[in-house]
């Protein structure tokens, strides 16, 4: 009798999976736009490494290149943060960030690559080509120190402060949004 | 019969799944342990499969290393705590026990909880009946034949 009338309370009950599609909708938009601009990613991992030194390892130059080889003594006591870039001549979301790099690096912040299953005349055609950011640049042909880094795909990008701590990783390409909103702002704090 | 024809079907790409067998131990009990360890271990590029059964560059070179550890004598729980220590619990397919995984365990049981705690609160709140208006008694009064 009195339950078939809507009390205040019911019509409440009745507006609920509206209200709940209203949210899902909204975590949805905010989700895809995240998916847009790469601040989200829905297949993203965070690393073992976080809070924690790279493991130990040494890796010499790329052949033909100036630059010297990556080892991880270089990688304690810095000057200033550092980022760690994974590449590779073949892949093709590094080109997709190669800017990125060549501005940050103008910028004076130190970028140390590791080239990762790669050829070196492939990776000097690939930076003579394109422009070279790095100071540092180690030759990883069989992935070994990537496997030690926790690395699953190439790009990978990580942060590391002047302990020479990890502090940030990403895994993909950087773009400029991932530049502005996450690198330099932890560029500063750990600076 | 169709089903033993589409069996016959899949069978190569089974075979194409499983990964070159200059790769593999030459000790068939050796290798058995090497692939039940690697049938736990998540291929970090597709994710939903193990790196036994990916084709992936990456679970082939964890494929080698599990082969390789293992045959330096290292046994099963020191070659997944190699692995978590890389990639962290993401790489077990089967996650270990922790605070936040035993979270999610108990989720099932705390919505049970939650659902009953919800019935019995429910029955103990007894809806009073509302009293009769004068025209319901009347009409009841009328039904029951006392006028």
């Amino acid at each position: 009798m009195s339950d078939l009338t809507p009390r205040p309370r019911r019509r409440l009950l009745l507006a609920a999976p509206l209200g709940v599609a209203a949210l899902g909708g909204l975590g949805f938009w905010y989700m895809l736009s995240g998916l847009q601009n790469g601040s989200f990613n829905p297949r993203g991992v965070p690393s073992a490494l976080l809070g924690r030194t790279p493991p130990d390892f040494t890796l010499p130059p790329v052949e033909g290149m100036s630059h010297p080889g990556l080892s991880s003594a270089d990688l304690r006591g810095l000057a200033r943060p550092v980022l760690v870039n994974f590449w590779a001549s073949w892949c093709v979301p590094c080109i997709i960030e190669h800017p990125q790099f060549m501005a940050l690096q103008a910028e004076g912040v130190p970028i140390f690559g590791v080239s990762y299953k790669d050829r070196a005349e492939d990776a000097r055609q690939f930076l003579s080509r394109r422009g070279d950011p790095f100071t540092r640049l180690g030759a990883d042909p069989p992935g070994r120190v990537a496997i030690d880094w926790g690395v699953y795909g190439v790009p990978e990008t990580y942060l590391l402060d002047r302990q020479g701590i990890i502090r940030w990783r990403y895994a993909g390409p950087i773009t400029a949004e991932i530049m502005n909103e996450d690198v330099k702002p932890l560029l500063r704090r750990h600076a | 019969m169709r089903r033993l024809v589409f069996a016959a079907l899949l069978a190569p790409g089974l075979a194409l799944a499983a990964f070159l067998p200059s790769d593999r131990l030459a000790d068939p009990a050796a290798e058995e342990r090497a692939q039940s360890i690697g049938r736990e271990v998540r291929c970090m590029v597709c994710q939903g499969q193990s790196i036994e059964d990916s084709d992936a560059d990456l679970a082939r070179d964890l494929r080698r290393i599990i082969r390789e550890r293992l045959q330096a004598g290292d046994d099963d729980g020191t070659i997944r705590g190699y692995l978590q220590n890389r990639y962290g619990d993401f790489i077990l397919l089967r996650p270990p026990f922790s605070l936040a995984t035993g979270l999610l365990w108990a989720t099932p049981l705390l919505a049970l909880l939650f659902g009953l705690f919800l019935i019995r609160r429910r029955r103990a709140v007894v809806v009073p009946a509302a009293p009769l208006t004068a025209e319901e008694r009347a009409r009841l009064d009328q039904l029951s034949g006392q006028s």
